[in-house]
């Protein structure tokens, strides 16, 4: 009951962890993944990719410049050039 | 035969060069570590980037491909981005790259295309410059950083996308040395641009959506592939810059050792004839009374 989300930047692999849900700053639009999500790729703009940890709970907020989502099979993975925080 | 001062001398200096390539060869290793880590930490991201792209570029092709992918259309001129390191002291290393990339130059012209180079890091600008002097189109200094990143990579890559797109080239490849172990470093080229369609992965049969469109995305994609193929480069530089180092600074320290031993014998050996000069000298002297 968990979506598998990975956080990579060239430099290194920020995050791997489960969470609830992210929303992600899409360049058409931000959307919410959840686990069994379709698959789907779009491009992210700048902006804080946001993770729930639990439902309910309070969003943590990863800023990221440039970069693309993708949601497989295997979660969600963000690929980001930039990562603050 | 050398005096005894000058074998001092020589001892001496011998000794103090063992020191320097005692010194740099451990700070090689401790580098070769933190190197060898960024190169690691960098794979996620290269290995998914190029699932990505296989998976989209055997969806985009034909006539709707960018021209990053498709190409110009011709490959009569060709660019090689030669990947130096900035420091010696890394035995044959760099040679061996300057090797490769002047082999692809003269195979290039060879078969009547014209070659021209990008540099990257010091230690190749004078050696390609003593046989191409003429080809360097351009180049990039990493040495006013300490570790090439990310930021690095980024600059060259768009200086090479917008020459690329200012049609001042066809082809360009990357020449680097890749990493294989502390004792083998392998020079390689790769293709950068156009980027080589990679092997299209097989269809997990899921339908992904694309937003906004797939060709959009592929279109965003491919600057990022080539950024990332500069950056493994860089990092495949620095660790292979540090392997050599260690290795050929090992065989330094070694060498130095060796020395200094068998110059300590030559001098203990002409003391020792000294001495026995003297003595016979006082012997005869004191029988001759």
């Amino acid at each position: 009951m968990a979506l598998h989300f990975e956080l990579v930047t060239p430099e290194k692999l920020v995050r791997s962890e489960d969470v609830h849900m992210v929303v992600v700053p899409g360049t058409e639009g931000e959307f919410g993944v959840l686990e069994g999500h379709a698959p789907f790729m779009s491009t992210i703009r700048d902006g804080a990719v946001q993770v729930w940890k639990t439902e309910g709970g309070a969003p943590e907020e990863i800023q990221v410049r440039g970069g693309f989502a993708e949601v497989g099979d295997n979660g969600l993975t963000v690929l980001a050039e930039h990562v603050e925080g | 035969m050398a005096s005894l001062k000058e074998l001092k001398g020589r001892i001496n200096s011998v000794k103090s060069t063992q020191k320097i390539t005692k010194a740099k060869q451990m700070v090689a290793a401790a580098k070769l570590r933190k190197a060898q880590a960024a190169a690691e930490a960098a794979r996620p991201y290269a290995a998914r980037l190029a699932e990505v792209m296989a998976s989209l570029a055997g969806k985009v092709s034909g006539d709707s491909a960018p021209k990053l992918l498709a190409g110009t259309g011709s490959d009569q001129r060709h660019l090689l981005v030669v990947v130096n390191t900035d420091k010696g002291l890394c035995g044959g290393l760099n040679s061996n790259i300057v090797k490769e990339a002047k082999a692809q130059a003269r195979a290039l012209i060879a078969a009547g295309k014209s070659v021209e180079f990008f540099l990257v890091g010091r230690k190749g600008r004078a050696p390609i410059r003593r046989d191409f002097a003429d080809q360097i189109g351009g180049g990039f200094d990493t040495s006013t950083v300490r570790d090439p990143g990310f930021a690095e990579a980024e600059a060259i890559a768009s200086e090479l996308i917008a020459k690329f797109e200012s049609g001042s080239f066809d082809v360009a490849h990357l020449i680097f040395a890749e990493f294989k172990s502390a004792l083998a470093q392998d020079p390689l080229t790769q293709q950068l641009i156009p980027v080589p369609a990679p092997a299209t992965a097989s269809e997990s049969g899921a339908v992904v959506e694309y937003e906004p469109g797939e060709e959009e995305i592929l279109e965003e994609l491919l600057p990022r592939y080539v950024k990332t193929q500069i950056f493994g480069a860089l990092l495949e530089i620095a660790a292979s810059e540090q392997g050599a180092s260690m290795t050929a600074m090992d065989n330094a320290t070694r060498n130095a050792g060796e020395l200094i031993d068998k110059l300590t014998i030559q001098y203990n050996r002409s003391r020792q004839a000294a001495i026995t000069t003297e003595l016979v000298e006082i012997i005869a002297g004191a029988e001759a009374l």
